[in-house]
């Protein structure tokens, strides 16, 4: 796929950890493409003296304060945990800097 | 050829909260494993992140006092990676609205010895931006092991720009660093607990030459001495690559403080690409006059303008300032004792040179010291006026005030040390002394100088410390002139 608004598939298949068959690359490179297109669009609009937004809502300045409260048991913590050991999740090992 | 080093630090520092960033589980150290989470921070399902308000106005009290711009709004991002240390892939972060830009650093080199000032300069900074930490992987021989206790603690990510070139003066930045957040009481800075980290970015060029050389990121450096000689092993080992017509790679390296030196971790290839994007979980928070001019109203004052002050209030010299500054604690309990002192200088000595000597030797801290500023401040005056000696001061008052945190006044009293106040009984033993000392006389009177010390210490024996000394000295050498 190549056009103005094309995707490299396996470069964002490779960052999102996905392995990708031929049929999936396909359909998602055109289903991103088409997300792509629609933001294209979008740039198209005018906003020049529009103040840039983070968020759909203008609500600001959602704070907690500082206060701790208990948390989860580390039982209950790793319990998703597929593998462990002394109270922590056992991964492989993966060393990066 | 002669190469420069040019040097660029980006150091992390936990902020000081009670609970985390984005939920209300406390933050520690040394907990049992995966004891400090909750769903927020393991980034379970249908969770939402709420910021800490405390993290939020210590963070721009850092960025203040790095005299940095604080922006009217700031929001946080989402950095995305796939790494066991963070549990839901990606790290909420900050990327185009950091909370401070900008800034710089007042630092301190080294000076000639240790009792004059080094040079001061000024660090630029690019940025600070707050974060949440992620958690610990403790590597084992096949696998690895996960706690998540430090994911979800307040984060301040400090980037300096590419502005220092020596070793000596990431060292001296970093100690700036911590004493300026020390001040602030926005972290403890402890770097044994990984409360402070550090990463460099280290190239190095011809002198002269305006061009960066190639960049090389060192990682791993988890003390501020790991700092200076990671940095250096590294300067001149590419320093040695370039001599030997070889050619540098951008990579990023670890330290191994243990075998002293640098190892290659990754390379430019493969690095990241973060596709940062504004998390839609957070609301922007918006910094307006009122809170940015409360904030501003907190600040301390800064760690080298009390130095300053020190020099020009008290007089103070170098070598007693270095000891105080680092530490506001010392500062205040000096400050306190100052403002009832005849003779601040004098306070600043007695707190310096004896009480800490004191306190280090029994193992105390200063909070658990008997000895307070008006005891200190007591003693100063006590030695002033002439009540007692300084020698007596040091010898008998002050360890039984350190000891029992008594008054040195009551102290004098109790056991007799004051100075004798009469002159003729002074004279009277003055005389004693000579008369009975014909030998030591007669070789003052020979041109021995000296030998009238050996007459001064039997009158300060007989005494029992308590005559003045500033009497004593004229007095025998006119009773020793009188028998020539």
């Amino acid at each position: 796929m190549s056009g103005p608004h094309s995707i490299d598939i396996d470069y964002v298949a490779q960052l999102a950890r996905l392995e990708l068959t031929a049929k999936e690359r396909e359909r998602f490179s055109g289903q991103l493409g088409d997300i792509l297109q629609h933001f294209a669009q979008l740039n198209e609009v005018d906003v020049s003296g529009v103040e840039p937004m983070a968020h759909a809502f203008p609500v600001e300045n959602v704070f907690r304060e500082d206060k701790s409260e208990p948390g989860l048991p580390p039982e209950k913590a790793l319990e998703n945990a597929p593998r462990k050991r002394n109270n922590m999740v056992l991964v492989p090992k993966v060393v990066e800097g | 050829m002669e190469y420069e080093a040019v040097i660029g630090l980006e150091v992390h520092v936990q902020v000081k909260t009670e609970s985390k960033i984005f939920s209300s589980v406390g933050v520690g150290f040394g907990a049992q494993p995966n004891s400090l989470t909750d769903p927020v921070v393991l980034g379970l399902p249908g969770v939402l992140p709420v910021i800490n308000r405390e993290a939020v106005e210590k963070s721009i009290k850092v960025g203040m006092l790095l005299n940095g711009s604080i922006p009217r709004v700031t929001k946080w991002d989402r950095k995305n990676y796939f790494y066991p240390d963070s549990p839901k892939n990606y790290q909420i972060s900050q990327f185009d609205r950091p909370i401070c830009s900008g800034g710089e650093l007042e630092i301190e080199l080294k000076g000639p010895s240790r009792n004059v000032m080094g040079e001061h300069k000024t660090i630029a900074l690019t940025r600070a931006h707050l974060e949440e930490d992620v958690g610990k992987l403790i590597h084992l021989e096949q696998e690895s092991l996960v706690d998540f206790n430090r994911a979800g603690t307040p984060l301040l990510e400090i980037v300096s720009e590419p502005d220092m070139h020596t070793p000596e003066e990431a060292y001296a930045y970093l100690t700036a660093l911590k004493m300026l957040l020390i001040y602030g009481e926005v972290s403890h800075c402890d770097m044994e607990k990984g409360q402070m980290r550090c990463d460099a970015n280290v190239s190095v060029r011809p002198a002269g030459q305006k061009k960066l050389g190639v960049k090389v990121e060192i990682k791993n450096l988890n003390s501020i001495s790991g700092v200076r000689n990671g940095l250096a092993y590294e300067i001149e080992r590419q320093i040695q690559v370039l001599l030997g017509g070889g050619t540098l790679v951008q990579e990023t390296r670890g330290w191994d403080a243990a075998k002293g030196m640098t190892y290659h971790l990754r390379s430019k290839e493969e690095s990241h690409d973060y596709r940062y994007f504004p998390d839609p979980d957070l609301m922007p928070v918006r910094i307006d006059r009122r809170w940015r001019e409360r904030l501003r109203a907190s600040l301390p004052e800064k760690p080298f303008d009390r130095q300053r002050r020190y020099f020009d209030q008290y007089s103070l010299p170098y070598t007693l300032t270095s000891v105080l500054i680092p530490d506001p604690e010392l500062c205040h309990f000096f400050e306190e004792a100052a403002k009832r002192a005849k003779l601040p200088r004098q306070a600043a000595n007695w707190i310096v040179n004896n009480l800490l000597g004191e306190l280090g030797k029994a193992g105390l801290t200063l909070s658990e010291s008997k000895v307070n500023p008006a005891k200190i401040a007591q003693l100063v005056n006590l030695i002033e006026e002439g009540v007692i000696s300084k020698n007596l001061a040091k010898e008998r008052v002050f360890p039984e005030m350190f000891k029992t945190g008594e008054n040195p006044a009551a102290i004098v009293q109790a056991k007799d040390l004051g100075l004798s106040e009469s002159a003729e009984e002074l004279e009277k033993i003055c005389s004693e002394i000579v008369q009975a000392n014909p030998d030591t006389v007669a070789e003052v009177l020979s041109g021995n100088k000296k030998a009238i010390n050996f007459l001064k210490g039997r009158v300060m024996r007989a005494t029992r410390g308590k005559a003045n000394p500033a009497l004593v000295g004229p007095l025998l050498e006119k009773l020793i002139a009188e028998k020539g």
